[in-house]
């Protein structure tokens, strides 16, 4: 038998259900390879035990004949899911030791369907960031290596951000998939650099109850994994309504997974022309044309759009984002939970806290967001974005009012980049790596990245497809078309191990 | 607002008249079983951090979910100030840091409030009324308490309180004087009484009045005003701005000048005193509630508020006036309390409404006062009181006695009929008894039935011995001809 | 618009962020170059539209009047880096 931390999440519920091997032996094979993958630092805390102890009840539930869902499958939740009785940290020193008396309804939504945790993932301290090179447990590497003229390079790569130790640990198949949160692009950045497939659904989707808010009217959970089939799968598990989170629909869960073998005959896809942006690789131009082509080869109509407003989704996006990052963010203050630097005042307390506990792009993006909305700027800043907002969702509307299922662009601008080499740029060039994905957050709309090749260092590249709102089903199946027509990602070999 | 300016109201400096503006902000707690985003309770009085929810303590991850109650309550308060429902209105984001504020802000609606501009109808003391123009009411969340006095050198921070609903009710600068301040706050605390939908409890925080105060010379634009924040009672709003506008009086005829500021009065010392520690850094930062979606909902759904809203003291007050014939002044003392009028009420119904008010105001009011009860711990029920009521009317005992009966009432209870019966305390109209006792008095005392013919007041030593005689039963009308008669009195 | 050394240190203290002077120079570099990528915003016309305040167009769930959390002081104060009988302790706060 194969390494079974090397199945896929359906083949590895398919082998379960058919009693190949245990839910006790698929957890304990993910745990090894756990393990053996510390440098990569994809997690920030492993819970074997508790992992064992789930299988443990899984295997009962299967020889019982109730399986669930997700009986028995090993998965990594990013620690910006509150997880009860398990430190949770958001990659932050400020959480402390923090351990919720909740659960996240994503992650309680995992367990009732019977999936098994592994452990908490490394990610951007408070999801901020593009490369998970600002957590306060240091950075994530990626199991991919660059080749350069075919020697493989032993330079760190980043796996993108901010769900990075998500993205490595699927990547490097330390898991069968895990759970992500996506603000401007942190499920399908990191997928795409890593090789993977991430669904950043529709706003309100998920319930963001239990998960650390970043930015709320921007957040979402999803997953990422290796194929658009489990990714379907735990999207199924990890949506649903939340009668606690007043932004999450009261619409019912579709079956994703049926969704996948639809396929795209008939359905119009649209190109459009503002993505088209200078200085864009020729790679990633001629990986777009190849998705279309793909795509029309499938039975779908190619048609070039245009969202206008596109080229104002990144800058309005770095004025919403930490406004509402920096009111979210007040909350640690050394008081309830999580660090304080003792003072003997209180604003002495806050300050020295927070300055303590907050990593250098966290305590920046909270000064840009209380900037934006101090007074006398509120209007030019806040107000504005949130205008330019209705004009991006606009765009939208206006494509799918005229007949386009789905817009196919690239996820990425480029490739990944080697860990610290972007440390001198300025943070506004950082903030490119999430051009393509952000206008999908500020709109609501879902979006999923899929691995269509590699670059000439031979990493992967990803396609990103964006639905309609609550139309989930149209991207995996459209996902599901290019997952097939470029064949299923070669994953590099565990060099780490 | 430019109402004519009446001396009566003006303040004496040591060189001018001034005039007095005052605006308030009123934050009163909303009547709910738990708070305005969370599940907590909003009882009183419970252990420290015992009435506290997860999202109450801002938790990581957790989201506000609003209380329809909590709603439904500030759409009535706003009927009952006459005011504009908001079918849409927007909850915002107020951030500043503070111990007692877990989410480092406090959800509040700025710019698009629930409830918009209204009016309350003051009765003052001299029978004057005006009318208070209200700018607005929102729906925010209350802050938790700190504790100074446990440790030398710690707050102790309790979050109990922290996120229960309260309604911010603004009134415009209106109001020209303390007495006009109080009434008004007296007459807001009545209505949201009625409407059930704030206890207005000032003792345990219910409702707390921020004032704005300033001063100027009559005729001349706005002063510069002082906010005077959290002042807990009704007399210490009187007194508190009595003595601010005072001070502001002394500072601009010593010509000085007003900074606008929040102040903190202080009953012990009789001072209001600067609040410099929340006078840093006001930049709120407010902005809609990414948590929160805009709260919007139809005019049916106002309309059936509306219907099931009770009888208002303005309301009741006309109709008391109309169909008891009470005076303004009367109906305005039964109606100033919802279960006094309804017990008022429900002695009036089918009886004469003036003696009733007699009766509720004098007697009742009366004793309850004396007793320090409430109209709900009365020991004589409407039922009982109407029944006495009825004896005198129907001439079955004398007011006299009635008063006799209350008291019996009051200390021993019983039905009214019975203990008349009981006792004896009837009335005797049978003129053939009581002109025994009269021949018999008469012939006892030939004296003063001599004098009595120059000196008609005597009658009254007649009438006196008489009653005496009849163990104060005998009909006084019948008693007084018999007299008249025999004694030969025109 | 751009900020200079002294709205740094007014951000940060409203930001409740201790900020150390050699901090400030940096600080005021790096903002100032996300201002300057934000500024394109002031071109685009946005005459006549709506802000956003929902991304989702639906109606706000609402919660029944019930007591349905509380009673759990011990779990609310479990995390608290200093804590006495139930109550949170901070540095004396004056009025
Ligand atoms: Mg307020
Ligand atoms: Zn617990």
């Amino acid at each position: 038998m194969s390494e079974l931390n090397e199945l896929t999440l359906a083949e590895a519920r398919d082998g379960l259900r058919a009693r190949t091997f245990s839910a006790r032996e698929l957890t304990q094979a993910h745990i090894a390879a756990v393990e053996k993958a510390r440098a990569l630092n994809a997690f920030i805390l492993e819970t074997p035990e508790r992992a064992l102890a789930q299988a443990e009840v899984s295997d009962a539930k299967i020889a019982a004949g109730e399986g669930r869902p997700l009986e028995g499958l090993p998965l990594g939740i990013k620690d910006l899911f509150c997880t009860h009785g398990v430190t949770t940290t958001a990659a932050s020193k400020i959480l402390g030791g923090f351990e919720p008396h909740y659960e996240s309804a994503v992650t309680a939504n995992l367990w009732r369907d019977g999936a098994v945790m592994l452990g908490k993932l490394n990610l951007d301290e408070f999801a901020m960031g593009s490369s998970n090179e600002t957590s306060a447990f240091g950075d994530v590497v990626s199991p991919w290596r660059r080749q350069v003229d075919g020697v493989v390079s032993e330079a760190r790569i980043v796996p993108g951000g901010s769900s990075g130790g998500s993205a490595a640990a699927v990547a490097a198949r330390l898991c069968l998939g895990a759970t992500a949160t996506d603000t401007g692009g942190s499920i399908r950045q990191p997928a795409a650099f890593t090789g993977t497939v991430g669904i950043k659904p529709t706003y309100g989707r998920c319930s963001r109850w239990g998960t650390v808010a970043f930015a709320s009217s921007l957040d979402q959970a999803g997953p990422i994994a290796r194929t658009v089939r489990d990714c379907a799968i735990l999207l199924g598990s990890m949506a649903g309504p939340d009668a606690r989170d007043t932004t999450c629909a009261d619409l019912p869960v579709p079956d994703f997974e049926a969704a996948i073998s639809r396929g795209v005959k008939g359905l119009t896809i649209g190109i459009p022309k503002e993505y088209r942006v200078e200085g864009m690789p020729a790679e990633i131009q001629r990986l777009w044309d190849q998705g279309a082509d793909w795509l029309r080869a499938a039975g779908a109509t190619i048609r070039e759009i245009s969202l206008p407003n596109t080229r104002h989704a990144l800058p309005a996006y770095y004025i919403v984002a930490p406004a509402e990052a920096s009111s979210n963010l007040a909350r640690y203050d050394g008081v309830r939970y999580g660090l304080r630097v003792p003072a003997g005042d209180i604003v002495g307390l806050y300050e020295k806290t927070r300055a303590a506990g907050f990593g250098r792009e966290v305590r920046r993006r909270i000064m840009i967001g209380t900037y934006v909305l101090s007074a006398g700027y509120y209007d030019a800043y806040y107000v504005r974005a949130q205008k330019i907002r209705t004009l991006i969702k606009r765009d939208f509307e206006a494509a799918y009012a005229d007949g386009v299922d789905a817009i196919l662009t690239p996820a990425t601008p480029s490739s990944a980049f080697g860990i610290g080499e972007m440390a001198s740029a300025d943070p506004v060039e950082m903030y490119l790596n999430d051009v393509f994905t952000v206008t999908v957050n500020m709109a609501g709309l879902p979006g999923i990245a899929v691995p269509a090749g590699l670059d000439g260092q031979g990493l992967p590249l990803g396609l990103q497809l964006i639905g309609r709102p609550f139309d989930e089903e149209t991207l995996f199946a459209a996902a599901q078309t290019i997952e097939d027509a470029a064949g299923r990602m070669t994953l590099p070999k565990p060099w780490w191990a | 607002m430019n109402a004519p300016v009446n001396p009566k109201k003006l303040i004496k400096g040591g060189l001018h008249d001034w005039e007095v503006v005052i605006g308030m902000e009123i934050h009163a707690q909303v009547t709910s079983r738990s708070k305005l985003f969370s599940g907590a309770s909003t009882a009183f009085g419970a252990e420290p951090n015992d009435n506290v929810s997860l999202v109450d303590a801002a938790m990581p991850g957790m989201l506000p979910v609003i209380n329809a109650e909590c709603v439904a309550q500030a759409v009535r308060t706003g009927l009952g100030l006459k005011a504009q429902i908001n079918l849409r209105s927007v909850f915002d984001r107020k951030n500043y840091f503070y111990p007692d504020l877990p989410q480092g802000y406090q959800i509040s609606q700025y710019k698009d409030p629930i409830v918009g501009a209204g009016e309350v109808l003051v009765d003052l003391p001299d029978g004057e009324a005006i009318t208070v123009g209200i700018e607005r009411l929102h729906l925010e969340q209350d802050a938790g308490k700190s504790l100074h006095d446990q440790a030398p050198n710690l707050s102790f921070v309790d979050l109990n309180r922290s996120g229960v609903a309260l309604m911010e009710i603004v009134s415009r600068p209106d109001l020209r004087s303390s007495e006009e301040a109080k009434a008004y706050v007296t007459k807001l605390r009545t209505i949201l009484r009625y409407l059930g939908t704030c206890d207005g409890d000032m003792e345990k925080g219910s409702l707390r009045a921020d004032v704005n105060v300033s001063v100027r010379r009559p005729g001349d634009p706005l002063g510069t005003r002082c906010e005077i924040k959290n002042v807990n009672s009704i007399r210490f709003i009187g007194q508190a701005i009595e003595t601010e506008a005072r001070r502001q009086i002394a500072i601009i005829e010593d010509g000085g000048s007003i900074s606008q500021e929040t102040r903190l009065f202080d009953p012990g010392k009789g001072e209001t005193r600067s609040m410099r520690s929340k006078e840093e850094a006001h930049d709120y930062r407010y902005f809609p509630d990414p948590d929160l979606l805009p709260l919007e909902f139809d005019q049916a759904y106002v309309d059936g508020l509306a219907a099931g809203l009770p009888e208002l003291p303005d309301a009741k007050k006309a109709r008391f006036v109309a169909d008891f014939g009470l005076s303004a002044y009367d109906a305005g003392v039964l109606v100033a309390e919802r279960s006094s009028a309804d017990y008022y009420e429900a002695v009036a119904r089918g009886r004469d409404g003036k003696a009733a008010a007699n009766w509720v105001i004098n007697e009742l009011f009366g004793r309850l006062n004396k007793e320090g009860l409430n109209i709900e711990a009365s020991p004589v029920s409407a039922g009982q009181l109407g029944s006495i009521i009825d004896l005198i009317g129907a001439g079955t005992i004398s007011g006299k006695i009635a008063k006799d009966l209350f008291e019996i009432v009051w200390s021993e209870g019983g039905d009214p009929h019975a203990v008349v019966e009981a006792r004896g305390m009837k009335q005797v109209t049978d003129t053939g008894a009581i002109e025994t006792a009269v021949d018999q008095i008469i012939a006892q005392n030939p004296d003063k039935v001599a004098q009595a013919k120059e000196k008609p007041t005597l009658l009254g030593w007649f009438v006196g011995q008489t009653m005496k005689a009849t163990g104060g039963k005998a009909n006084p009308a019948a008693v007084n001809a018999l007299l008249k008669a025999k004694l030969g009195i025109e | 618009m751009s900020v200079d050394a002294q709205t740094v240190r007014r951000i940060a203290h409203l930001a409740r962020i201790a900020v150390s002077e050699e901090e400030v120079g940096p600080l005021q570099g790096e903002l100032n170059a996300i201002l300057a990528f934000v500024e394109q915003l002031g071109a685009v016309d946005v005459e006549g539209v709506e802000p956003m305040t929902s991304v989702t167009p639906m109606a706000m769930k609402k919660r029944e009047d019930a007591v349905t959390d509380g009673g759990r002081a011990r779990e609310i104060v479990a995390n608290a880096p200093e804590t006495e009988d139930h109550y949170f302790l901070v540095p004396k706060v004056i009025e």
